[in-house]
């Protein structure tokens, strides 16, 4: 359930949603830290629930020694009431069968909260591409029949490509198609629950591998960005100094501690 | 999926967590029977709370039944060693509840009479001082988690062998206003499982909480280990707890040699 962090209930009516989905490689999660860091988007409050794996650190978007102190949880809301934008960050993973209830909870808050739609951010393992998706680009859309409805003239404008439905019985010739996403964690079940519950649900996500996905992440961010212009959109200047996304104050030592000088 | 150095293709955990499609296919294919064996699993698993002395469970909250303002928890055997020998020691403690509770990893098989010895956690209140506070107990209690963790856990940017062992390391709720005893845990440092669970609790329902990390590097009961959260005993919570600390430093010690003996098998 969501729970503020202030004294007041927030007011999301209107606004997007944007969330990860836990998927390989952890993309979506990484793209809301960069979404979150460099639009500088306050806590609004926790989504406490029994679904995922406890877990606890300080501000993982601290900026200085004044703001460091601030818990954080495994499951939290941040807002950007300018740009009428709700983020929710999601730090551990689902507990065995706990997704779909998970699924439920969530829309189920996103219909009585007035958002307007979901973006959710997300991957697919790429070994899984066919032929045709290992020479086009990696990037991929799917959206429920009530988000088709308002952003597809939009999307068609951006010339991106919609996820490519497959074989639900591979097996049999003639068997129904249907959306796929392996590797993708819940991002099938908030498809699934979003199409049943006539949610807007736009999901982007990335054909990804294992390894440091940093700058996946920056590709999917950008790749939103096309769509939402959530920033100024990145100028093509090969002397531009600086990346128009903040990486948070946690990415840092993401492969473990310093090594041993004995080591060598 | 994933070649190794040999050639063969191999199947690699995904940091997404579970198989995805397992689970969507198992959803699918489950039957009724399916349903109600996943059903009894879950009740089997259910945390029970209840009295040793009477073996029977309590049929309230713990803490509606002793609602108190000073709740201090400790997990692991250092943290427990530290908690029974300097603060435990003075006044009279009771036992208040116990929690049993038993999931695929408990090496019993008997799960409708776990005896008195397999509970995990026993409840014990201050005899003298059960500091009941009116209506709204939650708001006025203050929790103090004690754990500790492996140093190879704690992330650093020099090589974690150069560190000095043991040390403490704290994270509190916003609610928390006492300064801690110790540097707060910096990022991208975290805590998983059950303290991280307690301490989320208390963020979001505004408790004031703090749970003190002593990272080590020795997991059994070390001497060492335990008295590197002797910082602690000067907090609110435990200042007015503890009485006597040659003594408490005493029984330690037995405690130690008592586990010494037991674990050595050539004498």
């Amino acid at each position: 359930m969501f729970v503020p962090s202030g004294d007041s209930v927030p007011d999301l009516a209107g606004c997007t949603l944007l969330m990860p989905a836990v998927s390989v490689g952890n993309v979506g999660q990484l793209a809301i830290d960069l979404i979150i860091s460099t639009l500088n988007m306050h806590k609004i409050g926790y989504f406490y629930i029994d679904c995922l794996v406890p877990m606890v650190g300080n501000n993982p978007y601290a900026t200085a020694e004044e703001n460091s102190a601030e818990l954080s949880i495994n499951a939290e809301v941040y807002a950007l009431p300018s740009k009428k934008l709700v983020a929710l960050q999601l730090r551990s993973i689902f507990i065995k069968y706990k997704s779909k209830s998970f699924c439920e909870k969530l829309l189920s808050w996103v219909k009585s909260s007035g958002c307007a739609k979901v973006v959710v951010l997300s991957s697919s393992h790429s070994y899984h591409r066919n032929d045709l998706q290992l020479r086009s680009t990696p990037f991929r859309y799917i959206l429920t029949p009530s988000m088709q409805k308002s952003v597809q003239k939009k999307i068609q404008s951006l010339n991106w490509e919609e996820m490519e439905k497959t074989p639900c019985i591979p097996e049999i010739d003639d068997s129904e198609f249907c959306v796929r996403v392996p590797g993708g964690g819940i991002t099938k079940l908030l498809y699934d629950e979003g199409c049943s519950k006539e949610i807007p649900i736009a999901i982007l996500l990335k054909f990804v591998s294992e390894g440091d996905k940093i700058p996946d992440a920056l590709g999917l961010v950008e790749y939103l960005n096309e769509w939402l212009q959530i920033i100024k959109p990145h100028c093509v200047d090969p002397t531009a100094s600086s990346l128009p996304w903040k990486m948070p104050s946690s990415w840092r030592l993401l492969f473990g501690s310093g090594l041993p000088p004995a080591l060598f | 999926m994933a070649a190794t150095f040999f050639g063969e293709v191999v199947r690699t955990p995904c940091r997404a967590g579970t198989e995805d499609e397992e689970e969507e296919e198992e959803g699918r294919r489950e039957t009724p029977e399916d349903r109600e064996v996943r059903r009894q699993l879950a009740r089997k698993r259910e945390v029970r709370l209840f009295r040793r002395q009477t073996k029977t469970m309590l049929e309230v909250s713990l803490l509606e039944k002793h609602p108190c303002s000073k709740f201090i928890i400790a997990i692991g055997n250092n943290a427990v060693a530290f908690l029974s020998s300097f603060v435990m020691n003075s006044g009279t403690w009771e036992e208040v509840g116990c929690a049993k509770l038993w999931n695929e990893w408990c090496r019993t098989t008997d799960t409708a009479h776990l005896s008195p010895t397999e509970a995990f956690c026993v409840f014990y209140h201050l005899k003298s001082n059960p500091s009941v506070f009116g209506s709204c107990p939650r708001r006025n209690m203050q929790v103090t988690i004690l754990t500790c963790r492996h140093v190879t856990d704690y992330k650093t940017s020099e090589s974690t062998s150069s560190l000095h062992t043991p040390f403490l390391k704290a994270l509190k709720t916003q609610n928390f206003k006492e300064p801690p005893f110790c540097s707060l845990l910096e990022q991208p440092n975290i805590v998983h499982d059950l303290p991280a669970a307690v301490l989320s609790y208390c963020q979001v329902w505004r408790i004031p909480a703090i749970l003190y990390l002593c990272y080590t590097d020795v997991m059994k009961l070390d001497l060492i280990t335990v008295e590197a959260f002797k910082p602690v005993l000067s907090s609110r919570s435990l200042k007015c707890l503890v009485k006597n600390i040659p003594q408490s430093t005493e029984i330690l010690k037995k405690l130690m040699t008592t586990n010494e003996i037991q674990s050595n098998i050539y004498t």
